[in-house]
């Protein structure tokens, strides 16, 4: 009992985790089954053919490379970024800017991409895909590396280690659950990347989710689509579990302070890490500055056409319309992401700190990150044969064009919030508790205002992901309620200059709205939670 | 309130029941691809004579569109569809996606284009693919049939979209299959291969990047495209600076039909007829860059000259279609190696 009395009990845990895992089970999990079930419906021959085919093996083996070399160049890429973020003064604009490729669309990403890299091919598809995702791993091991108390990197640097010993001795391994969490998405992002590695590596470099597309939508050959999905799914399941193993061994207490205490200019070799960092900032803003100025290639045209449908009409909604529109549905998404994100990783962090077993909170923790690693198109598809079993058959409402992205969002918000949560120092709580807080006493009085920060920063990535979020909507999504990325996906498929270059200035219109929305998520933690 | 929506629907998976159905409902669901476009005038003009409301619902290409409607066909999700293509007409026929019903419209014209005689499917429009050319970059030297493009003259100035990924792509190859016949053309391909011809995997990059004829200004002036694209490259002179090379089109079809198991089904068929009508026909090219399915309808402007109807474009059965593309897509890519 003593144990229990420091925090939530069990119970309470697993009725908190009980929401996010019903909904995963509804809206991910059953349409996920029955799609899978349909393949295997003429006899399991057809699928036990394409697993036996040397094609397959080396599609799975193409893909777990790509996705590997991609999480590689992000993780490289993103941590001098993540520096910047933590240590250096001054960077709540870098904080924005490395957000802003995550909203692109992927078809103008590759194109701009295509016309750097002429040959496309698998460099092509590594940096593209590195490009989306600095952004997680920079703000996910920015956030908690903000935290970090700086004396025990002081004292290595006092008792004579290097910068270099004192960082990967010290710090490094401070920083490792985040680490992992970020690698692990940006892993699941890139295994799943679609529009990039379509435009990019063409039929010669084909991956599990372009090749499960194909299957799907062109070939209509439902049993090699299915075979394709299980491969997928349990190689994501065997990344995960990989993932979670390596976390249990790394995960612990950090005594994190507030980030006032730890930022400070950078000093002697610490310029090298910043200017590292500046340095993928410029190599991140270079192409979305090609974008913008691409957008002014016919002058103002292109921003006065937003206000309209497009040439003759090309669409059903004005480009102002659409951008409302993915502002209202990404504000559904990202609320709805909340509530289960945080009811999660309230579950699992108790669940942790109880005497369950800690293959039960793997299980769940793997469990929710699942949907980022399965195809859209199966998850698409699988609405369609199940979702009119329910009251109101969501299958052709709109309520489910947010209720797919906050599929896609939870997981970021769990990823962002658990290593902090899990690194606030047990002490720190039975302290409290035994000055006599109660159990919600002690979550309000020490683990919200620790990860209040992250809770914020996470909200604010998943209402990025969630505006650009391209495969799921496109798929589900009804034209008068189009969003931006489906507005341009369809300009950049019409002929006519002028959807072009309307399709380039809505790029940029969904840029700026995706700053403003961060900047303004930024500025509220300065009113809402404090820190210390 | 629109906050609200995933609570509400949370609310609905939950068992709790929000709201009723109206007792009349006068809906029809019209499912269709992402092309699918509809002058509203005209659309609001059938809505307030008949009194019923057209909902349109888009899902992808004309692939994904057949593919939907033959996973939901126990429970359709809608009442009629629209843009089903000659490429994937076979594959809904033969799953029984659509119920018979001959529309009093169709024989003004859809007639010609009928998959089979049994009425299930009518055809609404048709749209070519065609060579399109850039004469200008090509200083006037304009290639006109398939044998030119294989002419050293034009080495590496022809750009394609990959048949398996792109469905442009797909008709160019099958207008290669009617014209050359099944043993000449892979040999075909092989030749343009050899003169240097780009493989691009999707229209965006082949048109918008690599044609030098668009707002792109790419290096390559002569691309795969639609018969109508042409109509929206009009300079301001008025007319248009590229062409499409009308002996080198393959026909796309695209059919209507009303929905197996439809809630509404009488409604439907007077949608079906509003589809084949002439006011609906008229707004087809200008909506949706393809060429009425109904006879004697007048063609913008802009399109007479940029535009006409190519005269003897190539075809193959729907039947051929769905039986063998998939063998030809991949002796494609051994030939051409993609």
């Amino acid at each position: 009992m003593a144990q229990h009395r420091r925090g939530l009990r069990p119970a309470a845990a697993l009725a908190f985790a009980a929401v996010p895992l019903g909904f995963l089970a509804v809206f991910f999990a059953w349409p996920v089954a029955a799609i899978v079930r349909l393949g295997f419906g003429s006899g399991a021959a057809g699928v036990l053919r394409v697993l036996g085919e040397g094609a397959t093996w080396r599609l799975v083996g193409f893909t777990l490379a790509q996705a590997a070399a991609s999480t590689a160049v992000a993780v490289l890429a993103g941590l001098p970024v993540a520096f910047l973020l933590a240590r250096v003064p001054g960077s709540a604009l870098v904080r924005v800017a490395v957000l802003v490729p995550f909203v692109l669309p992927t078809v103008v990403v590759g194109l701009a991409f295509k016309a750097l890299l002429p040959d496309g091919g698998v460099v092509a598809i590594v940096l593209a895909n590195a490009f989306f995702n600095v952004a997680v791993v920079a703000r996910t091991v920015g956030g908690l590396w903000a935290h970090v108390d700086r004396r025990a990197e002081d004292a290595a640097r006092a008792l004579g280690a290097s910068r270099w010993r004192a960082f990967t001795s010290v710090t490094l391994p401070a920083l490792t659950p985040a680490l992992g969490s970020a690698a692990a998405v940006v892993f699941l992002f890139c295994a799943t990347s679609f529009g990039v590695v379509l435009l990019l590596g063409g039929a010669r470099h084909r991956t599990l989710e372009t090749e499960i597309y194909l299957r799907t939508v062109e070939l209509l050959d439902l049993p090699g689509a299915a075979a394709l999905s299980l491969v997928q799914f349990l190689a994501v399941v065997g990344v995960l579990v990989v993932g979670a193993v390596a976390r249990r061994r790394r995960e612990n207490a950090l005594s994190l302070r507030g980030q006032a205490e730890t930022v400070r200019r950078p000093r002697g070799g610490e310029w090298v890490a910043a200017g590292l960092g500046y340095a993928v900032v410029v190599l991140l803003v270079v192409p979305i500055v090609t974008l913008v100025v691409r957008s002014f290639a016919g002058g103002t045209a292109g921003y006065e056409a937003l206000a309209g449908t497009g040439f003759r009409g090309s669409l059903q909604v004005t480009g102002l319309e659409a951008a409302l529109n993915s502002v209202r549905v990404a504000t559904d998404a990202t609320l709805l992401a909340l509530v289960l994100g945080v009811l999660a990783s309230v579950a699992l962090v108790t669940l942790g700190r109880s005497r369950v077993r800690p293959g039960v909170v793997e299980a769940v923790d793997t469990a929710l990150m699942l949907p980022l690693g399965v195809s859209a198109v199966t998850v698409g598809f699988g609405y369609l044969v199940t979702l009119d079993a329910l009251p109101g058959d969501l299958r052709t409402s709109a309520a489910l064009v947010p209720l797919a992205q906050a599929l896609v969002v939870t997981p970021l918000v769990v990823r962002t919030l658990l290593p902090v949560l899990r690194s606030v120092d047990e002490r720190l709580r039975q302290a409290a508790a035994t000055l006599g807080a109660g159990p919600w006493r002690v979550w309000r009085e020490v683990d919200v205002p620790l990860a209040g920060r992250s809770l914020l920063a996470s909200a604010a990535f998943g209402y990025v992901v969630a505006l650009g979020e391209f495969g799921a909507t496109s798929f589900l999504v009804r034209p008068d309620t189009a969003t931006l990325p489906v507005v341009i996906g369809r300009l950049v498929a019409r002929p006519g200059e002028l959807n072009n270059q309307m399709a380039y200035a809505a790029c940029t219109l969904l840029m700026g709205v995706t700053v403003v929305i961060a900047l303004l998520v930024e500025r509220l933690r300065v009113r809402g939670v404090g820190e210390f | 309130m629109r906050r609200l929506v995933p609570l509400v629907a949370l609310a609905v998976v939950a068992g709790c029941s929000v709201g009723g159905e109206a007792p009349v409902d006068r809906t029809v669901v019209l499912v269709t691809h992402d092309s699918f476009d509809v002058d509203q005038a005209v659309l609001d003009e059938f809505e307030a004579r008949t009194g019923i409301t057209v909902a349109p619902r888009k899902s992808g290409d004309a692939g994904a569109l057949t593919n939907q409607l033959v996973l939901t066909k126990a429970n359709p999700i809608g009442d009629v569809a629209f843009g089903v293509d000659n490429t994937f007409a076979s594959r809904a026929l033969d799953e029984g996606v659509f119920a018979e019903y001959r529309s009093p419209e169709a024989d003004k014209g859809p007639q010609r284009y009928a998959v089979d005689g049994s009425g299930r499917l009518t055809a609404v429009d048709v749209g070519d693919v065609c060579v399109n050319v850039d004469p200008a970059a090509l200083g006037g030297e304009v290639p006109k049939t398939f044998e030119d493009l294989a002419d050293p003259k034009y080495k590496d100035k022809f750009v394609v979209e990959d048949p398996a990924t792109s469905s442009p792509g797909l008709a160019f190859l099958l207008g290669t299959v009617a014209h050359y016949g099944e043993q000449g053309w892979a040999d075909y391909w092989g030749r343009l291969k050899a003169n240097g011809v780009k493989v691009v995997s999707g229209w965006e990059e082949a048109y918008t990047q690599e044609f030098s004829g668009s707002s792109g200004k790419g290096p390559r002036p002569i691309v795969v495209s639609y018969a109508s694209s042409p109509s929206a490259e009009v300079g301001e002179d008025g007319k248009a600076r590229t062409a499409a090379l009308l002996d080198t089109c393959f026909r796309q079809v695209e059919y209507a039909g009303v929905l197996n198991g439809a809630k509404n089904p009488e409604d439907a068929k007077k949608v079906l007829d509003f589809l084949l009508s002439e006011p609906f026909q008229k707004t087809v090219p200008e909506k949706m860059y393809v060429y009425p399915a109904r006879e004697g309808v007048a063609l913008p402007d802009a399109w007479t000259a940029a535009a006409p109807l190519p005269e003897q474009p190539a075809t193959l059965p729907a039947a051929d279609i769905a039986a063998q593309r998939q063998r030809w897509i991949e002796q494609w890519r051994s030939t051409v190696g993609g």
